[in-house]
């Protein structure tokens, strides 16, 4: 298949970026990255710089792909990472426009690469159980029923990706803190640190510079995880129970 | 010949680990409070260690080149983890993961490293169930088990399809609380590149920024590797695109050893190779084969028509199908280990029963499954005489429940139903049992340097069972490098802060220096990632699945011929004082170039078969591996020579454990 993309190149933080616009060959089994992986061998054979994107595992589960396809963070497919979106998804002809999130907590680092460490940041605040190693008492000694452990299974599915905050109208992080909340708050073992966890971890979000949640749910729509959006309605209870409780 | 001293602990195998701990010496907690301690890597390993290491008083700095320390490669790995937990009454015990241990890795692996490891495999899901794990429960809301290939007892926890990435976010939360306490201080975005030694001992190390290209000086009274397998000199892998071998190999041109590099494990269960354009191979878990039957057809004229898509995997009646694993080794079928079922798949290829286009491919088939489930399902919820479609649907759904994300990552990558269709599979480059030497405390034999998980050689012998390697690099983390510095630390207390203006620090950081305006000065025409397809060319061909003494030769030769093309002829767009993903590829290419040679040299020195390294003139009349006991019970340890690199030997003792022929049959 032939394919025009037009891809945002910046230089770096402090420079303007633009669209350039390149074609390229490629078939329905590549994945998206593998088209961009041709795109970048052929600007090397031209003794150009290749477009800069994050990657690692390929596999849907490591969360450092973080492209906006035709407007939509990580492409059309529900539920995807961009790297395990297949050409498949395209057709002959298209042209695909790829830029990479955009949010005030995530600064550009070059081409497609964001700086995300704000994540980090709002983990750091808070997102942990405080056990030190060796302090555990027998894991079947915490039984959780089996429900309740998938629940906070599926909360704790999220990769860190951000494509939550770069749908975000406001660039809010809230699913990703509330997934994190929720996967905490749901078991035992978390309920312990959990009001305080919750005052910290939103306070680090806004020191952050994310935006406020305004209950649009398009986060919820473009995440390839599938994060729930109730877990922001969990995170909100505790939030205001929280703040009341300790004033 | 240097002198490979295990430091093994005295006493019986079972006291040694208890007595090391009793009597090793400790460090204050003021002393701990002074002394510096680098971890390089925030996999499973790494961020065990350095949260530990943190919490116990240590100032850690830690080290990743990924963007978060929540990215490392252990985030990726599926199945589970094992621990002698014996929660299933199934006859599990210490002993019996430490013996499983020692027999899947064909008797390769070092007795007293490996039963510590057992020992500890109980503390480790312990640990991460307080730390919010969600593993998988039973109704009853204990924790679940499965069963892994080469064992016969069900002791493998799991998180869904996703163990890695929950145990390796517990860690990095662990993580995370040190650092926010200021124990930890972390640098993401910051790439090992040399290691600096001082009077005979790591001290530190040079890394680069990645964002802006600078090298910048890390100083430390030691220096801890955890920094992964090198899987990825194979280009083709499951390993991320970004894992490499560069921090150890930096190490191992600073005088570490690399122990048992041509031990690769190739993983039976993995997504075929569609294409050259192919960037990684996606592996599908060992946990399925607990429910998939491997099969080919019987006939030839039935591959070939599914070879040329006229017909399909479903189309083949049952009586036309041989289900090789089952008929060849009865007693462990399906669960054999994984180098006896990638071998195994390999000999069907090779015949022609291959099943995709390729002819490299074999079907792992759900239907006998989804079957009994659905029966077992049926009778549960009390429905009498329920439909084959009612039974279908019912089995699925409990398929779906125990593996869906895999299912779902299969149907996402070859666009078909796995439900539908047995999935199909080829063996692929997964693990890493080789890496570099450690003793007992798991230090190199440079003082002060100490390896963990995947990066080090030391649990798994010539064969890694499932679902070890999330075990072993927590044990190493969590339980077993905060005792184990101890001996090495204890004797700095009195050693005064170090210094980054030392003359060693100027020398290692001009010596990298140098290296990258190399890189960037050879202005040739190929692309670096050209180079690095050609290598994994040259090792599956001759060092994968099956070697023999010719083909090695002859790949030696073209390594090093396609090392001094890489030197002449790479090309390296941009600069080096930027972010520069094409540079960083450069130099990790570059190292791989020369680990390859090592692999090929350790594959020919090592005249025998055992786990995965299978020397095709060295097998039973069965074509099953055939090993030589009376000379080669010994660790390969190379030291690294741009002409001729050098082995040493650490000959492994076997006081517990009787030297077998390995059966599964
Ligand atoms: C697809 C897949 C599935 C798997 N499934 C299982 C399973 O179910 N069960 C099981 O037991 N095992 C499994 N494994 C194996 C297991 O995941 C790995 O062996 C293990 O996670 C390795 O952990 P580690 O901490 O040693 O290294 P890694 O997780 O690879 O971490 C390496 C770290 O080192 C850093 N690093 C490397 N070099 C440098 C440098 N030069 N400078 C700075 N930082 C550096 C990286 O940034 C990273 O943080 C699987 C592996 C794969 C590929
Ligand atoms: S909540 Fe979803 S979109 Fe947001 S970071 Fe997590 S996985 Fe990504
Ligand atoms: S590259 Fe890991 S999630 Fe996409």
């Amino acid at each position: 298949m032939n394919l025009t993309l037009k891809v945002w190149r910046q230089k770096g933080a402090n420079v303007k970026g633009a669209l350039e616009t390149y074609q390229v060959k490629a078939n329905e089994h590549m994945s998206f990255l593998e088209m961009l992986d041709v795109l970048n061998e052929d600007l090397i054979s031209q003794g150009k710089e290749p477009v800069a994107f994050a990657h690692d595992c390929r596999e849907g589960i490591c969360g450092t792909c973080n492209l906006v396809i035709d407007g939509r963070p990580h492409g059309p497919q529900q539920g995807t990472t961009v790297c395990q979106l297949h050409m498949r998804a395209f057709k002959d002809g298209q042209t695909i426009v790829v830029e990479p999130w955009r949010a005030a907590a995530f600064p550009i680092i070059k081409d497609l690469v964001v700086d995300r460490s704000s994540f980090d940041a709002i983990i750091q605040a808070g997102g942990f159980i405080s056990v030190n190693t060796g302090q555990a008492q027998d894991g079947n000694a915490i039984p959780i029923e089996k429900d309740t452990a998938s629940l906070a299974f599926d909360a704790a599915t999220c990769i860190g990706c951000g494509a939550c905050v770069a749908a975000c109208p406001n660039g809010s992080a809230m699913l990703f803190t509330s997934a994190k909340v929720s996967h905490l708050a749901l078991m035992p073992q978390g309920k312990v640190e959990h009001e305080k966890r919750v005052q910290k971890m939103v306070a680090q979000m806004d020191l952050e510079g994310f935006g406020n949640c305004s209950n649009t749910g398009a986060c919820e729509v473009e995440c390839p995880k599938e994060i729930s959006i109730s877990n922001i309605a969990r995170l909100n209870r505790s939030y205001v129970g929280s703040v009341l409780s300790s004033d | 010949m240097i002198n490979l001293d295990a430091k093994v602990p005295e006493g019986p195998l079972e006291d040694k680990w208890t007595n090391y701990r009793s009597k090793m010496n400790l460090v204050a907690p003021n002393n701990k409070r002074r002394l510096e301690v680098i971890v390089v890597g925030t996999g499973l390993a790494g961020a065990a260690a350095a949260a530990t290491m943190g919490e116990l008083g240590y100032n850690v700095k830690c080290f990743t080149f990924h963007d978060s320390p929540r990215r490392a490669h252990s985030i990726a790995a599926q199945g589970g983890i094992n621990a002698a937990k014996n929660y299933q009454n199934d006859g599990d015990s210490v002993y019996r993961l430490f013996y499983d241990t020692i027999k899947g890795g064909d008797y390769r692996s070092r007795e007293a490293n490996v039963h510590r490891l057992a020992e500890v495999s109980r503390n480790i899901i312990d640990q991460a169930v307080a730390q919010g794990v969600p593993f998988a429960r039973e109704y009853g809301g204990l924790l679940a088990n499965r069963s892994f290939g080469g064992v016969q007892v069900s002791r493998t926890f799991y998180a869904r399809g996703q163990t890695g990435q929950q145990l390796l976010i517990g860690a990095y939360q662990s993580l995370s609380r040190q650092i926010s306490l200021g124990n930890v201080q972390m640098y993401n975005r910051h790439e090992m590149l040399d290691l600096v030694k001082i009077d005979g001992k790591a001290r530190g190390i040079i890394a680069r920024n990645l964002l802006t290209g600078k090298l910048e000086r890390f100083a430390a009274h030691c220096v801890v590797l955890a920094t992964g397998g090198y899987g990825n000199v194979f280009y083709l892998s499951t390993n991320a695109m970004n894992s490499n071998v560069t921090a150890a190999w930096r190490a191992v041109k600073k005088g570490a050893l690399m122990a048992n590099p041509c031990y690769t494990q190739i993983h039976p269960t993995c997504i075929p190779q569609s294409g050259e354009y192919q960037s990684k191979l996606t592996l599908m878990s060992e946990s399925l084969r607990n429910d998939g039957r491997v099969w080919v057809p019987k006939k030839k004229e039935d591959a070939v028509a599914i070879q040329e898509g006229k017909k399909k995997g479903v189309d083949i009646a049952e009586g036309d199908r041989d289900y090789y694993l089952e008929r060849r080794y009865p007693a462990f079928g399906n669960l054999v280990p994984r180098d006896v079922a990638s071998r195994a798949a390999k000999v069907e290829c090779d015949k022609g029963h291959g099943i995709v286009s390729t002819g490299k491919g074999v079907f792992l088939d759900f239907a006998s499954a989804i079957q009994r489930y659905g029966k077992s399902a049926a009778h549960t919820q009390g429905i009498n005489n329920p439909s084959a479609t009612k039974i279908v649907e019912l089995g699925e759904a409990v398929i779906k429940e125990k593996y869906g994300n895999l299912f779902q990552m299969y149907e996402k990558i070859s666009g078909e139903n796995p439900y539908k269709n047995p999935m199909k599979i080829y063996p692929a480059v997964h693990y890493t049992m080789g890496g570099v030497w450690v003793d007992y405390n798991l230090e190199t034999n440079v003082p002060g340097l100490f390896a963990l998980g995947e990066a080090n050689f030391s649990d798994h012998g010539a064969n890694r069972l499932g679902a070890s390697a999330l075990m072993q690099g927590l044990a190493d983390g969590y339980f077993v490098i905060p005792y184990t510095v101890g001996p090495f630390l204890s004797g700095e207390i009195r050693t005064e802060k170090i210094s980054t203006d030392a003359p060693e620090f100027a020398a290692a950081e001009k010596n990298t220096q140098d290296q990258i305006d190399k890189l960037m000065n050879v202005k040739g025409k190929q692309s670096v990632e050209s180079f690095h397809r050609r290598l994994g060319k040259i090792m599956w061909e001759y060092c994968g699945m099956a070697r023999n003494e010719e083909g090695l030769k002859k790949a030696r030769k073209m390594i090093r011929e396609l090392r001094a093309e890489f030197w002449s002829d790479v090309f390296v767009p941009g600069s080096k004082d930027e972010f520069n993903p094409e540079l960083e590829k450069a130099g990790r290419v570059a190292d791989f170039l020369e680990m390859g040679e090592v692999m090929i040299l350790d594959a020919l020195d090592r005249e025998e078969s055992c786990g995965g390294h299978f020397r095709e003139e060295h097998k039973s009349e069965e074509g099953e591996a055939k090993r030589n006991d009376a000379d080669y019970t010994y660790v390969a340890a190379w030291e690294w020579d741009e002409n001729e690199p050098k082995v040493h030997k650490e000959h492994l003792v076997f006081e517990n454990v009787e030297l077998k022929t390995r059966s599964y049959k």
